[in-house]
């Protein structure tokens, strides 16, 4: 094999300086930007809930009191959930991989998408100014009337910093759409797009129309929590649980927003090292956006022992197994993909075994708490907690990581070590098993959520649970250790080291400045593999 | 944004002897103009489910109580209400006639329709104000010094929570959309635009009328509840 | 064009005011909607030029108030069938309103025991 080399210029050396970063518009940078401060994110929500898995290890309240546990399980779902899983892959891997994929420059909105950034940045700096004056402990969901009249932590300020953190998402959103209606390159039509521009605009569909609800609750809790304002509260006729409404309007569909670009992430894997096409492609696309519609009509799911009307409980129950059924296609599509196609055992392969199984249980699990009986028993229980864990970060870190292993070769121009980033996934694969599976079972025994005491009975599940804690904790810096010693000494990876089909492929690793020598003009459908292609390792 | 690359690696595609407001990434001032306006139609559906929230939160007290919802009602002035309704549409019509004038390039009519717009705009806010400062006289701003007669006294504090938090909100898009017509008329003042890019002119003519749009609903909402007393 | 269209609109608003003064029951509010809606349409078609733009922008249109209807609508399924069902017990569910008129009377109704959050009690 000839030796590859760096390309002279690039996105990263045309310019030095903190300037030339944090004033840059190159799309490329800005996703760059995004993944240091969601790495960030990271690693404090994982401080977090090291906290909490720490408590847990006995049944009594010995490692911290109860109100400090309640800031701490609070800090960790509202790092978690607005700083890392919503941002993390449109923003760091759509920013990067969007413009490349469509054949664009850059995106609709340059000035924009760096904006996007620095209100995530503020938006972030006011929830750790909340933690570092005592944080919150109403849980990240923040229900009145306890958040509203009762709770005395700092509510005001983290809700200050999740209304600016959302702004983020909905301008990110913004962009992509116009970015995808108006800047593909000439000859990519709808149907030649990738899955992941697909799935990116399903999702922004998503933030656009999800995130001003929550942003317009948060003000309404602000307006009620520091003027006396009266839209929840009991005691003047308003209903608390009309918060939750308005919450879980936003809340339900934002995780889709966290599901959609990983899904996207890994059907781009999937066929690359499939060595084979998407089977079903339109099926895929659509699906994406039926995710995302269907996303919108079943919140109310989280409400079902609220004292909301059965009747229109079931309505919802009825609703959230609907919205399984696009989710379905997808992994039935993904497997169809697989089937007589060339495996090849790469990083970012292990990834997508990893996704498909954790994925299908946390998706499997989810329709036992679309099912009103079972609710009522499994609410508020840790079989709630292993659900989404498993879909979010079974499915989507998981997806991320897919994604990141993907496109990490174009966006350092650099390899990673195979073995290592195998080893990782390995280890992140049974850590996660070791954490959360054993919750499924406590919250079958009836352990409830958000307590830092326990009956004796439930201990020792717990201490496994706490076990696989640390071994993931050991996965993921395995995985930051070997990326970042590849920025260093990886080899150069040249313009395509996955033989992968799409136009970010046919540029230089690491991409220009302005993507693209010349405008590409795009004649075929997506992911023309051929089976009878050798690998070269 | 080729940071440091010398101009113009790369064709931009046709004719179009780089207008100076065509920007490096797009193709074409068409493209540009139409990613624009795509963007701010976006940005608008953003707003309509900000207030949407709001909107929710009236719409379900409305239902559960029809009577404080027709007291306060009664407590707000139709006559202000009804002339700022006049008044703002009125705006629309001057904005949409400054948009009109810059797509024609007539520069001084387009700065005079905008300066109107403006002017229509801050007498809403000053009528507004006038409204404000009589409830705030008569201790009905929500809070701790909420004061009404009467048994429905508590929800008539939802109402106003509603009634403040809606045309509070409103008032709030009203000073942004004021503030952006402010720049935009220097602009026009100046000359930038022209029939070729009237982009920015366009834009803000969608978002005032989005501001218009809003207070179309809220005035028989929160005004014209029940007047038959 | 845009002096008639805002004529129609002046005059639209009139009507919406007079419409005020008269007691049409239940009708009241639907009909103050409807002429909202009406005068936003003209806004909507003439003032901000959707009539002439393209599908996407009524497409664009169209999804907003789609979802804005979803997010009432379906709320509303829970809000207006509370009052529905009525556990073993009397019970009929948090923050029922039974009547509508001035607010229900604090827990006095038969057997009721301030229903929050939980579903029916164990018989």
């Amino acid at each position: 094999m000839t030796t590859t080399v760096l390309p002279r210029v690039n996105y990263l050396n045309v310019k030095y300086g903190v300037a030339s970063w944090l004033l840059t518009k190159d799309h490329k940078r800005i996703g760059l930007m995004y993944l240091v401060l969601v790495a960030v994110a990271f690693l404090l929500g994982g401080i977090f809930a090291a906290g909490v898995r720490i408590e847990l290890t006995t049944p009594q309240g010995d490692f911290v009191s109860a109100d400090t546990y309640n800031r701490l399980f609070t800090m960790h779902g509202v790092t978690m959930v607005f700083f890392v899983l919503i941002p993390a892959v449109p923003a760091i891997l759509g920013n990067f991989a969007l413009p490349l994929m469509i054949g664009a420059k850059d995106v609709a909105f340059p000035k924009i998408n760096l904006l996007s950034w620095y209100i995530l940045v503020i938006g972030f700096v006011f929830t750790v100014a909340a933690m570092l004056f005592g944080g919150v402990d109403t849980g990240w969901t923040f229900y009145t009337p306890y958040s509203s009249l009762a709770s005395n932590s700092n509510v005001m300020l983290t809700g200050i910093g999740i209304f600016i953190a959302g702004f983020s998402s909905i301008l990110t959103g913004l962009n992509f759409m116009v970015t995808i209606h108006r800047m593909r390159a000439p000859g990519m039509t709808w149907f030649r797009l990738p899955l992941f521009v697909w799935a990116i605009y399903a999702t922004a569909l998503v933030q656009i129309l999800a995130t001003p609800v929550i942003a317009i609750t948060v003000g309404m809790l602000a307006l009620e929590r520091g003027l006396g304002f009266g839209f929840f509260d009991p005691r003047l006729g308003g209903d608390p649980v009309l918060f939750q409404h308005l919450f879980w309007f936003y809340s339900h569909p934002a995780v889709y927003i966290m599901i959609l670009p990983p899904m996207g992430a890994i059907s781009e894997v999937i066929a690359c090292f499939s060595r084979k096409s998407v089977f079903g492609y339109s099926f895929v696309a659509f699906s994406s956006l039926s995710i995302a519609v269907f996303g919108f009509l079943v919140w109310a799911h989280h409400l079902f022992v609220s004292g909301i009307s059965p009747y229109s409980a079931m309505v919802f129950s009825f609703l959230s197994f609907a919205v399984a059924i696009p989710s379905a296609v997808k992994v039935f599509n993904w497997t169809a993909t697989m089937y007589r196609g060339a495996i090849w055992w790469q990083a970012p392969m292990m990834w997508v075994f990893g996704f498909l199984g954790l994925f299908l249980i946390g998706g499997l699990t989810g329709l036992f708490l679309a099912s009103l009986g079972l609710d009522v028993h499994l609410h508020d229980t840790y079989f709630v907690v292993a659900h989404f864990h498993y879909i979010m970060v079974g499915g989507a870190i998981m997806g991320f990581f897919a994604g990141l292993h993907f496109w990490w070769p174009k966006m350092t121009g650099r390899m990673y070590s195979n073995s290592m980033a195998t080893l990782s996934a390995l280890l992140v694969f049974v850590g996660f098993n070791l954490t959360f599976f054993p919750q499924f079972i406590l919250g079958y025994l009836g352990m409830p959520r958000r307590y830092h005491v326990y009956s004796e009975e439930f201990q020792v599940l717990n201490v496994l649970s706490s076990a696989g804690a640390s071994i993931l904790a050991v996965g993921y810096i395995l995985l930051a250790s070997y990326l970042f010693y590849s920025l260093v000494k990886g080899k150069p990876a040249g313009a395509n080291p996955w033989r992968a089909t799409g136009l970010e492929w046919t540029t230089q690793s690491p991409p220009l400045p302005e993507n693209f020598e010349e405008t590409p003009i795009v004649t075929e459908a997506p992911y023309q593999y051929s089976k009878r292609e050798v690998n070269v390792g | 944004m080729a940071d440091g690359l010398t101009a113009h690696a790369g064709p931009h595609g046709d004719g179009q002897a780089h207008h100076p407001d065509l920007q490096h990434h797009f193709q074409t001032l068409g493209q540009q103009q139409e990613a624009a306006t795509l963007g701010m139609w976006i940005f608008l559906v953003t707003e309509v489910m900000f207030f949407g929230g709001l909107l929710m939160a009236y719409l379900l007290y409305r239902v559960w109580y029809p009577e404080a919802w027709v007291e306060g009602s009664l407590e707000l002035n139709i006559v202000l209400g009804a002339t700022n309704t006049v008044v703002l549409i009125g705006s629309s019509l001057t904005m949409a006639l400054g948009v009109r004038a810059a797509q024609t390039g007539a520069q001084k009519a387009t700065v005079g329709w905008l300066l109107l717009t403006m002017a229509l705009g801050l007498t809403f806010l000053v009528i507004k104000f006038f409204e404000y400062r009589e409830k705030w006289e008569l201790n009905h701003i929500p809070g701790p010094n909420f004061t009404f007669e009467g048994p429905l006294a508590p929800q008539m504090q939802i109402f106003f929570s509603l009634y403040f938090g809606l045309t509070g909100l409103h008032a709030l898009h009203m000073i942004i959309g004021f503030t952006l017509l402010s720049v935009i008329a220097w602009m026009a003042h100046r000359g930038r635009f022209t029939p070729e890019w009237y982009t920015p002119v366009e834009l803000s003519g969608l978002y005032w009328h989005f501001v218009d749009i809003v207070w179309i609903f809220l005035f028989p909402l929160l005004y014209l509840v029940d007047r038959t007393h | 064009m845009y002096y008639a269209i805002f004529g129609s609109l002046m005059a639209l608003t009139a009507t919406t005011v007079a419409v005020a003064f008269v007691n049409l029951g239940a009708l009241n509010f639907p009909v103050a909607l409807a002429i909202a809606i009406l005068k936003a349409t003209l806004v909507i078609l003439f003032f901000m030029h959707v009539k002439y733009s393209s599908q996407l922008t009524k497409l664009i249109c169209g999804t907003a108030f789609f979802f804005l209807i979803i997010l009432f609508g379906l709320t509303l399924t829970d809000y207006l069938s509370r009052g529905w069902f009525v556990a073993p017990g009397g019970t009929a569910g948090a923050g029922t309103q039974l009547t509508i008129g001035p607010a229900a009377p604090p827990a006095g109704e038969p057997g009721a025991e301030a229903g929050e959050g939980e579903a029916a009690p164990e018989p």
